[in-house]
């Protein structure tokens, strides 16, 4: 019953950065700006991935609204007026981005994914040219015992895009989150090494899609690790070819 | 059951109480359990068995009084007796037909029970937790009968929304209005989950009505899920209350196979069942949806709201969510009106509100006192002032969401506007009192060491932020912090109460934000003596190779 009464409540309009722009119900913020080639900046958001609302980077303002919002995890609503950047904003971005880097062990010059990887650009994006807060320097170790791939701890940012990638769209749930607070990590199975897992199929996404050089290929030397992300843009195909 | 059971299983155990001529009520709540009230209640059972006295003296054990630091606490007739050992059981019980045992008498004139307005906890200390035949003929499931005979569900919800009752979890919503919600929420199967998590440290208030009163929690489980058309409710206890999990699994066994629970309650068509879920103990797991997600197996975890439970919430179906002292109103509310209800408390906080007292305080324990009542006379009358001739600094309320509420302060009321007015929140009810000799960086420091252990990991600036914070405010501790630092924290502050997902983050600042607000000067001493401040500015940053 495609009335045009139905088709109108189908369509929102609203305003983006002074932008007017419209998109179908059930939309997120995130999904209409970058739509209209307007940027939020994003780390654990993949499309074609369940959201995960975890690194408050593409927190945005909403006129009317106190509180600011997530923009992956906002659905658009009628007459929305939403504003992608300011001061505020950008000043809280750094600071998260700084808290990432304080809170493991990122040494860009003697990364393999020096020059491809995702937190590394953010920074420079935004501007960051040195971190305010005391680095924690954990002890952190390197999973090295999968024949084809490689977990260095030091590099994870928690994003979970890994864990998502993996038990949605390959099926495995090889990966999970253990422990609370600075302590949660990355883990396979039921905590054992990679190379002992029973359920990785070896399918190599979780490398692909993980921003950072957390994980990655074995025998990658400095700066070597480029990511195939050719296969990023079909993951929601992926998903609804799932039964 | 049919109604008429109810009344004659109510009558039956009046007529065999009228046999007993002396009553004996003892504690048997964790806070008198642990000073071995246990073994009280068996010396008393036996001395009365030893003087043929069993079918004259009723002993029972009881819910907490309230009192806690002077436990175990007992009631021999009129009389209340304090800090009683298990070896003056003979005494007590001889007391009976004699003169009370004088230095063992605790005064109930005392403002500490004089000045409280019972609501949630009028039966503790009445009735024993253990036997539902006792608990009904006290009332319990009195409502429910009357809810399931009388009323429509919109009557219920209409009932609950007049009396203006706000949630006792901590964020204060309006219950009737949730309550609508879930009931305008399509979908068959819905849900009604009770949050017994109580994480927050120095709070007993949700502990003790599960351990006191636990069919008051189940009757207003079942008048919930009658509005909102659920059939099923959950109870999410932590595993660290075990003596709350006990009594609930025996409430819900008595219950069940009283037809209390079940299909087709008291002749209607309304079917009610719940069940236990055990908590790991987690602080998150407070939070409804990271509730939710151990509740179905996963992780405990918040997730981005909306969708809000009332909409999605367990299995993606409709879910009721409510406090354990939420639902403990409920059954008061139904049987004496919405309106009666809405006459205690302020305007916008209405009915009343336990509060466990601890810290610096001569009264340590429960109260349950109207909404709206002067914090002072909370501190100084009931709680009767502070120990040790030490003067009073400031009491903290609402945990590690909250915020101290400084001496200047005393004479606010105690309701959810007055509190947030200062920096502070209701909370759940934990009120810990702070005299002169506490340093308030450091209580800063303690909550937020809670906050960084407790945060669930999940999104950066809680679980970095938290770390940070810490990290900064034990510099300023240790006299090794400058006003750099200080300023830091502040944005710190800022950003993290604005960026993170759940309440956890969002709350997190709090108790540093509100010591700042009233005791800034005790930053600013640490940070003078420290010999940072004096060398250089004081510049830590640490310049980033991020491009090589
Ligand atoms: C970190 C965190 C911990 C919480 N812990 C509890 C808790 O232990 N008990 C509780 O009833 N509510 C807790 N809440 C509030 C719940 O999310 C929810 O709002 C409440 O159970 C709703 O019930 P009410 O409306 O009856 O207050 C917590 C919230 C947060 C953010
Ligand atoms: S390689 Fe594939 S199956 Fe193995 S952990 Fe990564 S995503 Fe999962
Ligand atoms: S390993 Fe990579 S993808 Fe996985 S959580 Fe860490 S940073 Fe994200
Ligand atoms: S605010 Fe803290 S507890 Fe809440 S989701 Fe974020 S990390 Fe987890
Ligand atoms: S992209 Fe929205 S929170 Fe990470
Ligand atoms: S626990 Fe016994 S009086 Fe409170």
């Amino acid at each position: 019953m495609n009335t045009p009464v139905d088709i109108a409540t189908e369509s929102i309009t609203l305003r983006i950065d002074d932008k007017d722009v419209s998109c179908r119900k059930g939309e997120t913020v995130l999904q209409v700006a970058r739509e209209n080639g307007i940027d939020i900046p994003t780390l654990c958001y993949m499309e074609g991935l369940t959201v995960w609302g975890g690194c408050r980077l593409c927190m945005v303002e909403i006129a009317g609204s106190p509180k600011l919002q997530a923009a992956c995890a906002t659905v658009c609503t009628e007459g929305m007026i939403i504003s992608t950047q300011s001061p505020r904003l950008e000043n809280y971005r750094r600071m998260i981005v700084e808290l990432l880097f304080a809170e493991r062990n990122h040494v860009c010059s003697v990364c393999v994914s020096n020059g491809h990887c995702e937190l590394q650009t953010m920074a420079v994006k935004l501007g960051i040219d040195h971190v305010r807060f005391a680095y924690r320097f954990p002890h952190l170790e390197v999973d090295n015992s999968h024949d084809r791939m490689r977990m260095d701890h030091n590099r994870c940012i928690l994003c979970t895009r890994c864990v998502r990638v993996c038990a949605e769209i390959e099926g495995a749930h090889t990966k999970d989150i253990k422990g609370r607070g600075v302590l949660a990590a990355i883990i396979h199975d039921l905590d054992q090494n990679w190379g002992e897992s029973s359920t990785c199929t070896s399918c190599g996404k979780c490398v692909n899609i993980c921003p950072t050089g957390a994980l990655t290929h074995r025998g990658t030397a400095v700066g070597e690790m480029t990511k195939k992300t050719t296969f990023l843009p079909y993951l929601t195909l992926m998903r609804e070819a799932q039964p | 059951m049919k109604p008429e059971e109810l009344t004659a299983m109510a009558e039956k155990v009046r007529k065999q109480d009228a046999h007993f001529s002396h009553h004996i009520h003892v504690c048997t709540e964790s806070g008198c359990v642990s000073s071995q009230s246990d073994v009280l209640l068996k010396n008393i059972t036996d001395e009365v068995q030893q003087r043929g006295l069993k079918g004259k003296v009723c002993v029972k054990g009881v819910g907490c009084m309230g009192l806690c630091c002077n436990g175990p606490l007992l009631k021999a007739d009129d009389t209340m007796y304090q800090f009683v050992k298990p070896e003056d059981a003979g005494a007590i019980v001889d007391s009976l037909t004699s003169t009370p045992v004088v230095e063992l008498v605790c005064d109930t004139k005392q403002p500490f029970f004089a000045r409280q307005k019972l609501i949630v906890r009028e039966n503790a200390g009445h009735i024993d937790p253990e036997s539902i035949a006792d608990c009904v003929a006290h009332g319990a499931y009195r409502a429910l009968l009357k809810v399931l005979t009388s009323m429509t569900p919109q009557q219920v919800i209409a009932e609950v929304s007049e009396s203006g009752l706000r949630g006792r979890g901590g964020a204060g919503f309006p219950t009737g209005l949730k309550w609508s919600t879930v009931s305008k929420a399509g979908g068959k199967t819905k849900y009604v989950i009770c949050n017994g998590d109580e994480g927050d440290p120095g709070a007993f208030m949700d502990r003790s009505v599960m351990e006191g009163d636990p069919h008051r929690v189940l009757e207003g489980m079942a008048i919930g899920a009658y509005a909102v058309g659920a059939g099923q409710g959950i109870i999410y206890v932590r595993a660290e209350y075990p003596l709350a999990v006990k009594r609930l699994t025996r409430a819900i066994n008595q219950a069940r196979r009283e037809g209390l629970l079940g299909h087709g309650l008291f002749g209607s068509n309304f079917d009610f069942n719940v069940e236990i879920r055990l908590g790991a103990g987690a602080f998150v797991c407070g939070e409804e949806t990271a509730l939710i997600a151990s509740v179905e197996g996963k992780r405990g975890m918040p997730r981005p709201r909306p969708p809000y439970p009332a909409n999605s919430g367990l299995h993606g179906c409709p879910t009721l969510i409510n406090n354990v002292e939420t639902f403990a109103n409920i059954p008061a509310i139904m049987e004496r009106g919405g309106k009666w209800f809405a006459t205690i408390g302020t305007e916008k906080s209405k009915g009343t509100k336990i509060f466990a007292l601890t810290g610096k305080i001569k009264n340590t324990g429960l109260i349950e006192v109207p909404m709206g009542i002067p914090l002072r006379e909370i501190i100084y009358d009931i709680a009767g002032g502070i120990p040790d001739g030490k003067a009073f600094k400031a009491v903290q309320t609402g945990g590690p969401s909250g915020g101290c509420i400084p001496a200047e302060h005393l004479d606010i009321t105690v309701d959810y506007e007055s509190l947030t007015k200062l920096g502070s929140i209701m909370g759940s009810g934990g009120m810990i009192v702070m005299d002169e000799t506490s340093n308030m960086v450091d209580v800063a420091r303690f909550f937020m060491e809670f906050c960084m252990t407790e945060s669930c990991g999940k999104c950066v600036p809680c679980r970095v932020g938290t770390y940070e914070m810490h990290e900064l405010l034990d510099r300023i501790c240790k006299r090794q912090a400058t006003m750099a630092d200080l300023n830091l924290l502040k944005e710190l502050c800022d950003m993290v109460k604005q960026t993170s997902l759940c309440g956890l983050g969002q709350s997190a600042p709090n108790p540093v934000l509100s010591t700042l607000r009233y005791f800034e000067n005790e930053y600013l001493k640490l940070i003078q003596s420290s010999p940072a401040s004096h060398a250089g500015d004081g510049d830590h940053h640490v310049a980033l190779e991020v491009l090589s």
